[in-house]
């Protein structure tokens, strides 16, 4: 076994070796290096048939057409280009948006961004679960609303929201429906023939593919209009200028090639070993999950150790790559915003750790986890006044805190 | 963010870890800090009839830096006197430390810990 164990396959993942190796061969004099868009010789169209494969790879994964995919720089500029770009294009109809608080932040930042424009955003609340409430969700869309944004599944807890139902509510209450799929494509079935959504942004790093490509899916029947927030030589339908990097989106041709043919299987195997780790730890004292067990992906497992700060023991922890929701692992000295947004004590946000495992998981690094987790919490807690009081009966609440 | 050789000494070993008799006339007692803002520190010393600490104990809830903090105070009060204790200053601490700038709340918490203690310590001697 290889130290550090990576845990935090939602951050990024590594490059399929079979997906490296594919883009290779789109770089040198050797391979294929032309300009998609080059119309006049062999070196052009060479490349714009694999750009035009790992365009139909994209689709498959997902049940889409080929021409509803647009290629960006990663999920970060598909959030924006779908937003801006519908937000900007039906403003005539509405100004009003709503999203959820436990978006990412190239959600909500951009959503801040357009109410800067004169929008007006409404940021919805979750469930303690982590989902949101269909029922809610259909109160807080009006006349005026012309966009709704919702995650499909979460980077911090893994949950998946229904998208399916939420959809159905934006149909009849004709709102284009954006989804950020970020998280979940390649981890959960999406069929964009059956399910309602307009708009779905999608990344390639997080499933094995490079970093500094994404895709946003723009829906075609019924069409869906954006304003380009990038301008330029027209490429993809003038929604997104900028000449076409082949071997990138070759390796996420390849990356959703493979997740498509081996999601069933991979999810399975992740699932148990997930499992092996939460019944690790389970049975230790004031241990909690944070957001739905059921409704999330197999390789989320999001767990607070109350009574002990996330950040010192992820020192502990120092051979396995996690984070933690804790404030003094960002930079704000905030706690997580999503698990606040679940309604967990401040405390327990700040104990919180995020494992996610993914295809180079093995049973082997998932017992050498536990063991040292089950250890260093205990050290941890040997250490912490709060522990000492919570065994002593002191009900933490009761007493008057300096707050710093 | 990499820690100090010093940060990481007190974290992995950290010095004087325990409790005192809280209720003990010679014994100060400094519990500084919230949970909700991630981090706790209890500072305990006991005192001498001559006023000197002759022992300190901890305990700390928080990251790496905080629990470095008190632990490494605790080593500098021992055999001082409270007033020598009381000019401790955060900077002394995060220097000895090198911690980042924001960890240096971490400093601050430890010094407003020892005053705590010296404070509680001094209350008891009036009563």
């Amino acid at each position: 076994m290889k130290l550090p164990i990576y845990l935090d396959y939602s951050a990024t993942t590594p490059v399929d070796e079979r997906v490296a190796e594919k883009m290779c061969r789109c770089l040198t004099l050797d391979g294929t290096f032309g300009n998609p868009a080059s119309r006049s010789h062999p070196f052009g169209w060479e490349a714009e048939k694999l750009v035009d494969e790992a365009r139909a790879q994209v689709a498959g994964l997902v049940n889409a057409d080929p021409r509803e995919i647009v290629f960006t720089s990663g999920a970060t500029e598909s959030d924006n280009l779908a937003i801006k770009g519908a937000a900007h294009f039906y403003r005539k109809r509405g100004k009003h948006i709503v999203t959820v608080k436990t978006e990412h932040k190239a959600v909500l930042d951009t959503c801040r961004q357009l109410e800067r424009e004169g929008f007006e955003v409404t940021y919805l609340d979750v469930e303690p679960n982590g989902l949101l409430d269909p029922e809610k969700f259909r109160g807080a869309l009006r006349e005026e609303t012309v966009l709704a944004s919702v995650m499909h599944v979460n980077n911090e807890i893994g949950v998946i929201q229904d998208i399916a139902a939420l959809g159905e509510i934006c149909r009849e209450k004709k709102v284009v429906f954006h989804v950020d799929a970020a998280q979940s494509a390649g981890k959960v079935e999406i069929d964009l023939q059956a399910l309602p959504v307009d708009l779905m942004s999608f990344s390639a790093h997080k499933i094995y593919g490079p970093k500094g490509i994404g895709a946003l899916y723009v829906r075609r029947k019924p069409r869906v209009r954006l304003e380009a927030q990038m301008h330029g030589g027209g490429h993809e339908r003038g929604m997104r200028s900028g000449t076409l990097a082949t071997h990138q989106i070759v390796g996420m041709g390849e990356a959703f090639r493979i997740a498509g043919e081996e999601m069933a299987a991979e999810n399975a195997r992740i699932l148990a070993l997930r499992n092996r780790l939460w019944d690790g730890i389970r049975d230790m004292e004031e241990v909690y999950v944070n957001g739905d067990l059921e409704q999330r992906i197999a390789g989320n497992l999001n767990v607070s150790f109350n009574f002990v700060e996330g950040e010192s023991l992820m020192m502990a922890l120092k051979d396995m790559a996690v984070s933690s929701g804790s404030a003094c692992t960002s930079a704000s000295l905030e706690p997580s915003y999503v698990l606040r947004a679940l309604g967990r004590e401040d405390e327990l946000a700040h104990s919180s750790i995020r494992f996610t495992l993914g295809r180079y998981t093995t049973e082997e690094e998932v017992d050498y986890v536990v063991a040292k987790l089950r250890e260093q919490v205990q050290r941890l807690r040997d250490l912490s006044p709060l522990w000492d009081m919570y065994k002593a009966g002191i009900d933490l609440k009761s007493v008057q805190w300096a707050a710093h | 963010m990499a820690y100090s050789d010093k940060v990481i000494d007190h974290y992995e070993n950290p010095r004087n870890v325990g409790q005192l008799d809280e209720k003990a006339r010679n014994v100060g007692t400094g519990m500084v800090g919230a949970p909700a803002c991630g981090d706790v520190m209890r500072l305990q010393i006991e005192v001498s009839e001559e006023g000197i600490i002759e022992d300190a104990k901890f305990k700390t809830y928080g990251c790496g830096s905080a629990i470095a903090s008190s632990s490494l105070l605790t080593e500098w009060v021992k055999g001082k006197t409270l007033e020598e204790a009381r000019q401790i200053k955060n900077t002394d601490i995060a220097e000895e430390l090198a911690l980042p700038p924001v960890k240096v709340h971490c400093s601050v918490l430890a010094e407003d810990a020892i005053k705590a203690a010296i404070e509680d310590y001094a209350s008891k001697q009036e009563g």
